[in-house]
C-alpha cells in the first residue's frame, strides 16, 4: 500500500487460508480484499446490516450491468434493486458471480463422494452468517473474487487458472451500511486456488474509492 | 502411501482436466436434439392438471417425485421464470449456480437437470423443443420494468414474493431463478445478448420432478426481452404422469456429475 492509503486505515487483519471472516463497513467506507499470495479465489455475500432480508443479488446485479463478469465500476445490487457497494478500484481485472459457492454436497457431485468431507465455503458461510442471527436459508447467490469462471458464446462454463498475481486487490467501497461477509475458499478440487488455498487481507479505510 | 501437498495438488489437477474434458466434449455430445414441437403428446389418461396463467401472472404447482410439468409457450412470445422448493424441507431449493458449474455450462437443454443446494437433481429436462433458457440473468424486477417501459408493472420478483407469502416464506426464500424460452448468450466480451429467433410458438419444456417440490412459474417478459411489454400471451402449464425412469434414462446417464447428483437424490427415498 502506498502512504496516503495507510493513513485513512480503519481496520486490518489477514485471513488464514480456508477461514471466513465478517465485519460491518459503514456506508462510504472501502474494503481492500488483497490476494497475498495470488490465485486465490474469495467468496463473499453482503446483506444491508439495517435488514438482512435485504442482500446483494447476483442477477440483479448482472441485469442492471448487461453482462456477466465483475469488473471495475461494477454495481453490486441488492434483491431490491438498490446499489449496496460498487467496485472502486481492481488490480487484477474480472471476478466472477455465477458460480455460486463450493459446498460440501456439490463436492460430491463434481469431483466424486470422496471429496464430501473437506472443508467448503458454505460449511464458511453457516458459521460466520450464523453469529448474525442468519442461516442457510439467507445464502443466496455471492460473489468470487480473483475467481476466473469464463462463460464462452456457446454457455460453456469453466473454472481456469486464477489470473491474480500476489498482491492484487479490489476495493468494495459500500453504498450503504453492509454486513461484508468472506469465505476464504478451501476448495483443493479445482484451479480457483491453484489446488493450494493461501491467506488474504482485509482493509478497511474510511475514505471512499480513488 | 505417504503423498506430498504438490503430489496431491498435481493428482487433483490432473482429475479436474479429465472431468473437464469430458463434460465439455463427450457430455454435450451425447445430449439429444431438441424435442419436435409435436413431438411428445400427452395422452389423456397421464393428464393430471392443466391451467391457463394469463400474462404478468404466477401459478404455484406442487409436484410429487416422478410427476412432471410442461410449461407450454402457444403465442412463442413468453418467458417463464421459475424457482421451487424440496417440499418437506424447504431450505433446500433451486439452485442456479450449481446446475451451471456441475454440467460444465450455462445453456439448458433436452437431457440437463437443475439443481438444488443440496447436490441433488430438482428438475430434469425430460422434453425441450427450445434450448434457449437463462441461468445468468433473472426475472423481471420492479425497477426493471420501470427502467423498460417507464411504470412499474406486475412483474416476476413481486410474482415471487405473493408466491412465497403464501405457503409461508418471504423474501429470503427467494434464490436465483431460471427463465424458459428466454433466448440470452454471451459474446466474446460477456455482454448479454438476445435472439428473438430462437423463441417459437408453440415451444415447450416437459420438467420432471425428482424430489417432491414446490415450484412457482412466473409469466413475465424477460427483462432483456426487446420487445416487451406487448409481447407476452398467456402460458399453459400442464401437470402430468411420465413413465419411471429406466436405466438408460437421458438425464440420469448424461455425464458422471448427473449420475452422481441422481444417486444422491435417490438416497432420499430408499
Amino acid at each position: 500500500m502506498t502512504s496516503s492509503e495507510i493513513s485513512d486505515v480503519a481496520y486490518a487483519c489477514d485471513i488464514p487460508a480456508e477461514r471466513p471472516w465478517s465485519r460491518v463497513l459503514t456506508k462510504g467506507q472501502t474494503l481492500r480484499i488483497i490476494d497475498s499470495e495470488g490465485q486465490q479465489a474469495v467468496d463473499a455475500l453482503l446483506y444491508c446490516a439495517d435488514d438482512p432480508a435485504e442482500r446483494y443479488s447476483s442477477q440483479d446485479t448482472l441485469r442492471v450491468q448487461g453482462s456477466a463478469y465483475v469488473e471495475l465500476g461494477t454495481r453490486l445490487i441488492s434483491n431490491k434493486g438498490r446499489v449496496m457497494a460498487r467496485i472502486t478500484a481492481d488490480s487484477c481485472g474480472r471476478h466472477d458471480t455465477s458460480a455460486g459457492c463450493c459446498s460440501c454436497e456439490s463436492n460430491a457431485v463434481r469431483f466424486g463422494e470422496a471429496t464430501r468431507y473437506q472443508h467448503a465455503c458454505r460449511e464458511n458461510f453457516i458459521l460466520e452468517l450464523s453469529k448474525h442471527g442468519l442461516t442457510k436459508r439467507d445464502i443466496v447467490s455471492n460473489l468470487n473474487f480473483f475467481m476466473n469462471a469464463p462463460i464462452d458464446p456457446s454457455g460453456q462454463f469453466t473454472v481456469v487458472d486464477g489470473i491474480s498475481a500476489p498482491g492484487n486487490y479490489v476495493d468494495v467501497t459500500a453504498d450503504m451500511d453492509v454486513l461484508f461477509v468472506i469465505s476464504n475458499c478451501p476448495q483443493v478440487n479445482n484451479p480457483c486456488n491453484g489446488f493450494n488455498p493461501t491467506p488474504i487481507r482485509a482493509v478497511v479505510r474510511d475514505m471512499s474509492g480513488l | 502411501m505417504a503423498e506430498t501437498k504438490p503430489d496431491i495438488a498435481e493428482a487433483n489437477r490432473r482429475r479436474y482436466e479429465e472431468l473437464r474434458a469430458a463434460g465439455q466434449n463427450l457430455t454435450p455430445k451425447g445430449l439429444p436434439e431438441p424435442t419436435a414441437l409435436d413431438g411428445a403428446p400427452i395422452v389423456p389418461d397421464a393428464l393430471i392438471h392443466h391451467e391457463q396463467v394469463p400474462a404478468g401472472w404466477y401459478a404455484t404447482v406442487r409436484l410429487r417425485r416422478g410427476e412432471a410439468l410442461r410449461i407450454l409457450d402457444e403465442c412463442g412470445r413468453s418467458s417463464v421464470s421459475l424457482i421451487g422448493w424440496r417440499e418437506e424441507d424447504t431450505s433446500e431449493r433451486i439452485n442456479c449456480a450449481d446446475t451451471v458449474k456441475v454440467q460444465w455450462s450455462a445453456a439448458l437443454s433436452k437431457g440437463r437437470v437443475i439443481l438444488s443446494d443440496m447436490g441433488r437433481v430438482l428438475l430434469s429436462l425430460v422434453e425441450d423443443t427450445s434450448g434457449a433458457h437463462d441461468l445468468l440473468v433473472g426475472g423481471s424486477t420492479p425497477s426493471s420494468t420501470l427502467a423498460a417501459f417507464g411504470a412499474a408493472t406486475r412483474n416476476t420478483r413481486e410474482n415471487f414474493l405473493a408466491a412465497a407469502a403464501k405457503i409461508g416464506l418471504c423474501i429470503r426464500d427467494i434464490p436465483p431463478c431460471v427463465t424458459f424460452f428466454a433466448p440470452v448468450s454471451l459474446d466474446d466480451a460477456g455482454r448479454f445478448l438476445w435472439n428473438p429467433l430462437r423463441k417459437r410458438p408453440g415451444d415447450f419444456v416437459d420438467l420432471r420432478a425428482e424430489m417432491n417440490l414446490v415450484v412457482v412459474a412466473s409469466n413475465c417478459a424477460h427483462p432483456l426481452d426487446p420487445a416487451r411489454p406487448v409481447a407476452t400471451g398467456p402460458v399453459t402449464l400442464i401437470k402430468h404422469r411420465v413413465p419411471p425412469p429406466r436405466d438408460n434414462d437421458l438425464c440420469r446417464t448424461a455425464s458422471p456429475e448427473a449420475a452422481r447428483a441422481f444417486a444422491f437424490t435417490d438416497r432420499l427415498y430408499a
